[in-house]
């Protein structure tokens, strides 16, 4: 199949080996998802099994179109001596992630008024909170945070390698693929599919697409680190490895389950009981960890330096607070099983290595703040580093917070209240959505190849009202989160509780209004943004270079 | 590497970098923050102290029970006892007492509204409402209206076998589907709606046949609800006259339950709860502002 020499092109002109592999692999789960189809279960499986294959089909015609439309030789490694860089798949993982964020962040906001006024689920399964829930927090983290790490970490992984990305087919396949398995997740939820684990719901067709992805994705991001041609690995390279690495690791042992059938949607995961729940909090809670923290401490250290122009504050303390981070997180998942089923030995290690995570995580956070030294007068000057900062500063704040409330004393007040939902936010709105936006504001000018962005004016708009929102948001969650815990371990002096549960989600009514309204601010800043990327792309392109180092300064 | 021979030093800082350079990003060689590495250890050790006092290292069957003997199993049984000491000896009070003994003295009256108020909170509220105003279908148990009898005997009867629960001593009868079951044709449902809301006070349309309305009601309501429609605790049928609507007053809702039929269903709370917490709720139900002696 890779050889092409009977296809009437120009001569010489070979189909490669992925553009051939890929076409057949495509083209026989195409056939496949037509024969599950006919025997579908379910009418929401059938759905999906002939979205495989309308995807594959698709897929099978891009590739062999692009096989005729393009020219004999394939893009050369450099041009004149400079690294050809590939920025197709980052400019679609960037606009992807803009718009599933904004989609992301809307729905969190109609989820947040149906917790404030149940009559907005309108009675409507779809789009009842149940289902409406796992689709926010699949959206935000997954299709938003996810195209941040792909576009970032491909863009990154190129500039500090000087090395074009590796293989030809394969970055696209990450990149589209990837984004199918949102589709077919998403789609999921609002037709009932789910496995009814938190941050895990895909059924086991969807996870076993997400593999061969993201196993795609670490060999395109191995390959081009491995001929790189800088001689050492610049440090957000290596959080962007711990990152895959680590997800490919949780993702397939917390989703290994039988299908009860080809045919249907639904499968058995192979754990049970306290066990289950063990991996599925070993997982949720390195999801925090290695997704949306070593993932987007991956794009601080490039971002952060890039955008002050100054160099990373210390070489020795990102060595030292990276593997203490990787190895110390990996075992604090337990601590999201306080006080149940699970062994108090488990309890035990899962709080004390919270605790000792505490520094390792405030490492990134130092390395960051003091990377400013020399360069402070920026944040006056430039929103987008501002932004970046202050998502290093929410960044300390909830690793700090995490900690305390892994220990069970904090844990027996916090647990099953609104304060941990606050806890999230703090870290999911203030470190990983600010750090991603600056990187966006900073991404979208170098590959459209504008001088400056739009407008900066708009920029400082979108950090005041989503910093307002963000602000909002979590304090209304930590009195909420405290006066549910204090309320419901509330006894009388005769020893009877004091309140019903039902009096104290009466008493949260109006702190769950003002989480639902910073919400709504949090999403119009991201519309502000967004309109302010689109102008960017829409005006001339001034520079002359694939580059320019940050809006304020000239091309370095 | 910009600077392959020389580890250049950074002109704002004074800081040595470490001579590497990726994309014009490089990086100083400051050593790591002192109070940061303290404190790190910090947590080390105390992870370490802690790990020893409590239980923490899994062996082959068991784990390190760790020096105190502390485990979750044991602290729960400590808080209940310690509960069950702050309750007392009155909750055996409770248990000897009779309902009009617990009712005529003012400190079991006292405990044992409190034990009955966090007992309706976490079983009773979800449908008679936090504070007992009810909801339709469900009774408001702060009037004295009542279905079953308001007496403390009778509420304590009600509550431990329920209503159409299915227990074998539960209270029985229901509202028949008088229009569904071709007892009553549509339109007499009708015009028993415009008499049963006339007896009630209530205003219907001048063209309403009452005469007509107060035969068919002779003939098939009386016998449970009464002449007058005042109602038979026996047989739980409601007062029809007191202006206390449990599904509705509007005809629509009465023409409904004259077709379908109503049977709510309170639970037999007897196994679930202890004797000593259903006499608790029984005098907290009791005390609300309906009972009755």
């Amino acid at each position: 199949m890779a050889s092409a020499g009977t296809f009437p092109t120009a001569p010489g002109k070979r189909m490669t080996t992925g553009e051939g592999g890929t076409a057949v692999a495509l083209g026989l789960l195409a056939l496949l998802s037509i024969i599950i189809a006919s025997g579908a279960h379910t009418a929401a499986y059938a759905f999906h099994a002939y979205l495989f294959a309308a995807a594959s089909v698709a897929g099978v015609f891009a590739v062999i179109n692009r096989y005729y439309e393009r020219p004999a030789e394939l893009p050369p490694q450099e041009i004149a001596g400079k690294p050809n860089y590939n920025f197709g798949p980052v400019k679609f993982a960037v606009t992807a992630s803009m718009l599933w964020g904004i989609a992301g962040f809307l729905i969190g906001c109609i989820i947040a008024f149906q917790l404030a006024y149940p009559v907005v689920n309108l009675d409507i399964a779809q789009i009842a909170f149940g289902r409406l829930r796992p689709l926010h927090t699949s959206a935000v983290i997954f299709a938003f945070g996810g195209n941040v790490l792909i576009a970032s970490s491909f863009y990154v992984v190129q500039r500090t390698c000087r090395a074009r990305l590796a293989g030809d087919v394969a970055p696209w396949f990450v990149v589209l693929g990837y984004n199918f398995f949102i589709v077919v997740a998403g789609t999921g939820y609002l037709l009932g599919i789910t496995q009814g684990k938190e941050y895990a719901e895909p059924e086991w067709y969807a996870d076993l697409f997400l593999t061969v992805v993201w196993v795609a994705y670490l060999l395109v991001f191995l390959g081009t680190i491995w001929k790189r041609k800088e001689p050492h690995i610049f440090v957000a390279n290596w959080f962007y490895l711990a990152f895959i690495v680590t997800i490919a690791m949780l993702h397939i042992v917390n989703n290994a389950a039988i299908p009860v059938s080809i045919f249907s949607p639904k499968s058995y995961i192979v754990w049970a009981g306290v066990q289950d729940a063990m991996v599925q909090w070993w997982y949720g809670h390195n999801a925090v960890g290695f997704f949306l923290t070593a993932g987007f401490l991956a794009i601080m250290y490039y971002f952060i330096p890039k955008r002050a122009e100054r160099p990373v504050y210390s070489y020795r303390l990102s060595i030292i607070h990276f593997w203490a981070l990787i190895f110390l997180y990996i075992w604090a998942g337990p601590h999201h099983l306080h006080y149940t089923a699970l062994p108090d030995w488990a309890q035990t290690l899962g709080m004390v290595f919270s605790i000792m995570l505490w520094m390792p995580s405030w490492g990134g956070m130092i390395n960051g703040l003091l990377t400013l030294q020399g360069a402070w007068d920026k944040l006056r000057t430039d929103p987008v580093l501002r932004l970046m900062v202050v998502s290093l500063a929410f960044y300390g704040m909830s690793t700090f917070e995490g900690p305390m409330m892994s220990i069970k004393a904090v844990n027996g007040l916090s647990h099953y209240t609104d304060w941990t939902i606050g806890h999230v936010h703090s870290g999911a709105l203030g470190w990983v959505a600010y750090v991603s936006f600056g990187a966006i504001y900073c991404l979208v000018p170098w590959l459209w190849n504008r001088e400056r962005l739009y407008s900066l004016r708009l920029v400082s708009w979108h950090f005041w009202v989503s910093t307002l929102g963000i602000v909002l948001y979590i304090s209304a969650m930590w009195v909420a989160g405290i006066m549910q815990g204090l309320m419901w371990r509330a006894y009388n002096a005769l020893g009877f509780l004091e309140y019903s549960f039902i009096e104290s989600i009466d008493a949260t009514h109006p702190l769950y209004v003002i989480r639902a309204l910073g919400g709504v601010l949090f999403l119009l800043g991201s519309l502000i943004m967004a309109f302010n990327l689109y102008m960017t792309v829409r005006s001339p392109s001034t520079a002359a270079e694939p580059r320019a180092a940050g809006a304020l300064v000239p091309a370095e | 590497m910009a600077h392959p021979n020389a580890n250049p030093v950074d002109a704002a800082t004074g800081v040595p970098t470490t001579a590497h350079e990726w994309d014009g990003i490089r990086e100083l060689n400051n050593p790591l923050p002192r109070w940061w590495l303290n404190v790190f250890y910090v947590t080390i050790v105390w992870a370490l102290l802690y790990a020893i006092a409590y239980p923490a290292i899994p062996l082959i069957h068991s784990a390190t029970g760790g020096l105190f003997g502390w485990n979750t199993r044991s602290a729960v049984e400590r808080d209940l006892a310690a509960l069950s000491q702050q309750r007392g000896a009155r909750l055996d009070v409770l248990k000897s007492a009779s309902l009009e003994e617990i009712a005529g003295n003012p400190t079991m009256l006292t405990f044992a509204r409190a034990a009955g108020k966090a007992a309706f909170a976490d079983n009773c509220a979800a449908c008679h409402g936090v504070g007992a105003g009810g909801a339709k279908g469900y009774p408001n148990l702060n009037d004295d209206d009542w279905l079953w009898g308001g007496t403390l005997a009778e509420v304590q009867q009600t509550i431990q076998y329920g209503i159409r629960s299915g227990h074998d001593q539960a209270r029985a009868g229901a509202m028949p589907a008088f229009v569904r079951d071709g007892i009553l044709k549509r339109d007499e449902a009708v015009v028993l709606a415009d008499y049963v809301r006339s007896i009630a006070g209530l205003p219907v349309e001048p063209k309403a046949d009452l005469k007509r309305g107060e035969t068919l009601f002779a003939a098939n309501c009386a016998a449970c609800h009464g002449d007058k429609g005042a109602g038979n605790k026996e047989m739980g049928a409601p007062n029809l006259t007191d202006g206390i609507w449990l599904y509705g007053s509007e005809k629509a809702a009465v023409v409904e339950t004259l077709t379908n039929g109503r049977g709510g269903v309170m639970p037999a709370w007897t196994g679930r709860l202890d004797e000593a917490t259903i006499k608790a709720l029984t005098v907290y139900v009791h005390t609300l502002g309906g009972g009755t002696k």
